[in-house]
């Protein structure tokens, strides 16, 4: 029998929420983490009991820590329970929550620097983890993107990370400047067809994209145009909120900016808007249906200014053709008096038959269509304020 | 042995539920109850001092004896009733307000 894995970040600890296929009935665990800001919880598509999670605070900094039977358990990846915490020599093991910079003088010595919110040049600090994205061919590698933006792997189940500096060794760096909710690292995007091609998303620097496997970046920028910089089509300091691509067409990509729904059909190399007949083009986050290429889902927010969805009515719109043509969906969704808002890592979509799409607010309910968008139901309503939604569709 | 008291967090990811305690080796000072903290407890390493600066992370206090010692250079000695085991080594993290 199939079913579905709704893993769920909050302001104050992470939920596993799971039901059968048919989407009916769900049991919910956690919290998990109690207390802690979960930025988000992904699992391994190689193995899917295989979870890793961004813990982090104010108070005392990033943690990660790791599942290895479905989210049932979890434990610091190095420090299992039960086993040595140290080293024959007795030294330490634990350096799964160390992130820190590449300064080495081949690749990090010029990466000292970037825009600070006055103008001048600040230096890279880091402050956690955004996003983890496991790879799709081993379930010991894992990509983290993190604040201030940089790109990090593990290759090793999360005991030690190590930065792919030629990200910030983009010429463009310096440039680089953080919006009023931090320069966070936010989208990875893998390429399943070319496992050397990475896709990066930063707010607010941009989009950035590789082929070799992470040594050298370009930014892939061309065709955004953002009225809160100084020049519209500048190279880097576009607000981009997140991007999303069908595993099988990873060449055509979605992006959900500050302002503005666009796709590209070149990975990037020239993006057009679709905001089409949306009521606002300002949201979060963006997704793809799993069996339906063109057809693709947003939540439209009022502005950048109040961050709620137009008129208190709570709607996913769709697009069956790729953009510009949306139509709302809202059965089973509150149409008057509300006021949350849906963060950039919370929606997501399953590969059952008819695709399931899930969405978390910041009133911490968690929604579901099991019909591709037709109809939603709550299956939590009462959690912290959700940050991320992931699911895993179980054999 | 050295006692040091943990806020709820720290007891959490440390899965202890009390007081810890440590055999520090050498001069008692903040430097050296937080290596043998760290060395015992690893999971607890960057969170209390940076990884990279070792530096005392903003949010947290260093208290001992009804003082704040958070100010104090990390190889001060800490005072005599902590290296005697008497007071507790306090890490404290900073209230939310409200």
């Amino acid at each position: 029998m199939s079913g579905v894995r709704v893993l769920v970040g909050t302001h104050k600890g992470a939920f596993v929420i799971t039901s059968d296929g048919k989407r009916e009935k769900w049991d919910v665990s956690g919290p998990f983490f109690a207390g802690w800001e979960i930025y988000h919880v992904k699992g391994s598509p190689v193995d899917p009991n295989r979870l890793y999670a961004s813990q982090t605070s104010g108070w005392f900094g990033q943690i990660i820590q790791r599942s290895d039977d479905g989210g049932k358990t979890w434990h610091q990846p190095g420090l299992k329970p039960g086993e040595p915490t140290t080293t024959p020599e007795g030294f330490p093991m634990a350096e799964s929550n160390k992130f820190v910079y590449d300064t080495s003088p081949g690749t990090g010595k010029p990466l000292t620097t970037h825009q600070w919110y006055d103008g001048t040049q600040h230096p890279w600090e880091f402050k956690r983890v955004w996003h983890l994205e496991p790879s799709l061919s081993d379930a010991d590698t894992v990509y983290a993107g993190v604040e201030d933006a940089a790109l990090f792997r593990t290759t090793d189940g999360g005991k030690s990370w190590h930065e792919l500096a030629g990200l910030r060794g983009h010429g463009t760096g310096p440039k680089w400047a953080p919006g009023a909710g931090g320069m966070g690292l936010h989208t990875i995007l893998l390429d399943k067809k070319n496992p050397k091609r990475i896709f990066v998303a930063i707010s607010s620097a941009g989009a950035f994209r590789t082929d070799d496997g992470g040594t050298s970046w370009k930014a892939i920028t061309k065709g955004l145009s953002s009225q809160y910089i100084p020049d519209p089509n500048a190279e880097v300091g576009h607000c981009v909120h997140r991007i999303a691509m069908h595993p099988d067409r990873p060449d055509v990509l979605f992006m959900q900016k500050h302002w503005d729904v666009l796709r590209t059909d070149n990975a990037g190399d020239l993006w057009k808007e679709v905001s089409g007949n949306l009521p606002t083009d300002f949201g979060f986050v963006i997704d793809v249906h799993a069996h339906e290429p063109e057809t693709i889902y947003v939540v439209p927010i009022k502005s950048d200014s109040e961050h709620y969805p137009p008129d208190g009515k709570l709607r996913v719109y769709r697009s069956k053709n790729g953009g510009n043509e949306w139509e709302a969906l809202t059965k089973g969704l509150p149409q008057s008096n509300c006021y949350v808002n849906i963060l950039r890592e919370a929606m997501a979509v399953d590969t059952l038959d008819k695709c399931g799409i899930y969405f978390g607010t910041t009133g911490g309910q968690v929604y579901c269509s099991p019909d591709s968008g037709d109809n939603w139901i709550p299956i939590v309503r009462d959690l912290p304020a959700v940050f991320s939604v992931e699911v895993q569709t179980l054999a | 042995m050295i006692r040091v008291a943990l806020p709820y967090h720290l007891r959490n990811l440390a899965r202890i539920n009390s007081e810890v305690q440590l055999d520090v080796p050498g001069p008692v000072t903040q430097r050296s109850v937080l290596n043998a903290l760290e060395a015992q407890f690893p999971m607890l390493a960057g969170t209390i001092r940076d990884h990279v600066t070792q530096e005392r992370r903003p949010f947290l206090r260093f208290f001992a004896c009804g003082e704040d010692l958070s100010l104090d250079q990390p190889d001060t000695p800490l005072p005599e009733k902590v290296a005697s085991g008497e007071e507790p080594f306090l890490v404290i993290g900073a209230i939310a307000g409200g």
